[in-house]
């Protein structure tokens, strides 16, 4: 299979009702990182999310992808899961059937049901699960659909500490099995768990794209820094 | 009053009874309505999913007359099916005037814009919902519309029911086109009016307190139903 990274972004932009949401934003994003997006609430994050993996269409610049066809090779969880009026099974067979994917759809669905422990509740309604329950769902879907690139928009931001760190150990387990994050967070203490890449979002600009490391020790910008010791920014 | 105290008796003698003539004329509503809407759920609830779905110049003008036609007088259908089917009429040499088949045709032409127009509005606050994670996974949008379709199936069901309700109301349409015909085409509205004209009270009260009853047993497995959906699927 044809890697679909690295990904090129030059210069995009997004500008809904003359409000420039994103500007001049450019990045690569090579495979295998975790890539953590942080910044301030309204700094654009999710917005540029959805750019990445084509949600949204950007009203300036490029963004270009390694392979022809990569949005087969994405998939993505968001902060509220959205769930179909089916058994929880039932729904990553969904997702398998729209993917197209052919034959052991059921064998695989369970697969990717018992790899984020919820194997024993393949049959309930998917709707019933609790929040926590519902989001590791959420990323069993993704995983069935073996993306080379998970995108995740605060995954966490409604659970509570426990939820939160079930699911960060299924997103470390996607990473190890072969997935590239990337995932947006206004939770330092997550990004600092988390991040191998740093992409830090001011504004709807890139103030910041570095090491992870790097960036905790020694951030370049004011704002970065502001951000890290807990001031408040807008 | 006393006269109708001693119909309202003969009446519930008749129900109790299980009079012949009653049950077939009953039989015969609950099937050509049935029909009906079968015939319009099957036609109205995909055109509703691809109405809320799709993006077109007009389509809120198509909307607009959409939600204006659920208030469709019956005799106007009735006389348009009637001008359709009369042996002149382009569906003439189908021989369907005056036949059950021609009943349920009329009250479906009815109750089309009722579920079609309810199950718009259903599928387009789901789609608010559903968008993003459908298009995620890259499904097309007849997919989308199957998708939720089925995930509406309960709040959807409600606005069938809405339609069975009207067709099985109703007169004007049924007279024109079905005739009236004893034994044939008459059912429990035009049997109602006939005997209300010909002064045979307690057919009539009969058949309307019957007809009552099925109206409320209708609303009440609308709520059984959405009830039971809340409770198992979320």
């Amino acid at each position: 299979m044809t890697s679909i990274l690295p990904l090129s972004v030059r210069d995009l932009g997004f500008t809904i009702a003359g409000h420039e949401v994103i500007q001049g934003v450019s990045l690569d994003l090579a495979a295998g990182s975790r890539t953590v997006v942080l910044g301030p609430n309204g700094a654009g994050k999710s917005v540029l999310l959805r750019l990445l993996h084509g949600l949204l269409q950007p009203t300036g610049g490029t963004l270009r992808w390694a392979a022809a066809d990569a949005r087969r090779h994405q998939a993505m969880v968001f902060q509220r899961p959205v769930m179909l009026r089916r058994s929880a099974l039932a729904n990553i067979r969904f997702a398998l059937d729209v993917a197209g994917a052919k034959g052991e759809t059921d064998a695989r669905a369970r697969l990717a049901l018992d790899r984020v422990g919820l194997g024993p509740l393949a049959e309930r309604p998917a709707r019933v699960l609790s929040g926590g329950e519902q989001q590791r769902l959420a990323l069993a879907r993704a995983w069935a659909l073996q993306p080379q690139v998970l995108f995740l928009d605060e995954p966490t931001a409604s659970l509570d500490p426990a939820a939160t760190r079930a699911v960060e150990d299924v997103i470390v387990a996607m990473h190890q099995a072969g997935a590239t994050i990337v995932m947006t967070t206004h939770d330092i203490g997550q990004a600092r768990r988390l991040a191998t890449d740093l992409l830090f979002l001011h504004q709807g600009r890139l103030i910041e794209a570095t090491p992870a490391e790097a960036f905790f020790a020694q951030p370049r910008s004011a704002e970065a820094a502001a951000f890290i010791r807990g001031e408040l920014l807008w | 009053m006393q006269d109708i105290l001693q119909s309202l008796g003969l009446a519930f003698n008749l129900m109790w009874r299980l009079d012949p003539n009653l049950v077939a004329i009953a039989t015969l509503s609950l099937k050509v309505s049935g029909g009906a809407v079968l015939l319009a759920a099957v036609l109205a609830l995909p055109f509703g999913a691809w109405l809320a779905l799709a993006r077109f110049p007009g389509r809120d003008a198509v909307i607009a007359v959409l939600n204006g036609m659920m208030g469709l007088p019956p005799v106007v259908v009735g006389l348009l099916v009637y001008l359709l089917l009369s042996r002149a009429g382009p569906l003439g040499p189908l021989g369907l005037l005056f036949t059950p088949a021609a009943m349920s045709i009329a009250q479906a032409i009815l109750i089309f814009p009722i579920i079609a127009a309810l199950a718009r509005q259903v599928i387009e606050d789901a789609w608010d919902e559903y968008r993003e994670q459908l298009l995620s996974l890259n499904a097309t949008r007849w997919q989308c519309a199957e998708a939720l379709l089925w995930d509406m199936r309960f709040s959807l069901s409600t606005s069938v029911l809405a339609g069975f309700g009207r067709a099985v109301a109703e007169v004007g349409a049924v007279m024109i086109v079905g005739g009236n015909i004893d034994g044939v085409t008459r059912v429990m509205t035009t049997a109602i009016a006939l005997e209300t004209s010909k002064g045979d009270l307690p057919l009539a009260l009969a058949l309307g307190l019957v007809l009552i009853f099925l109206v409320v047993c209708i609303n009440f497995a609308a709520q059984a139903v959405k009830s039971y959906a809340r409770r198992r699927h979320g």
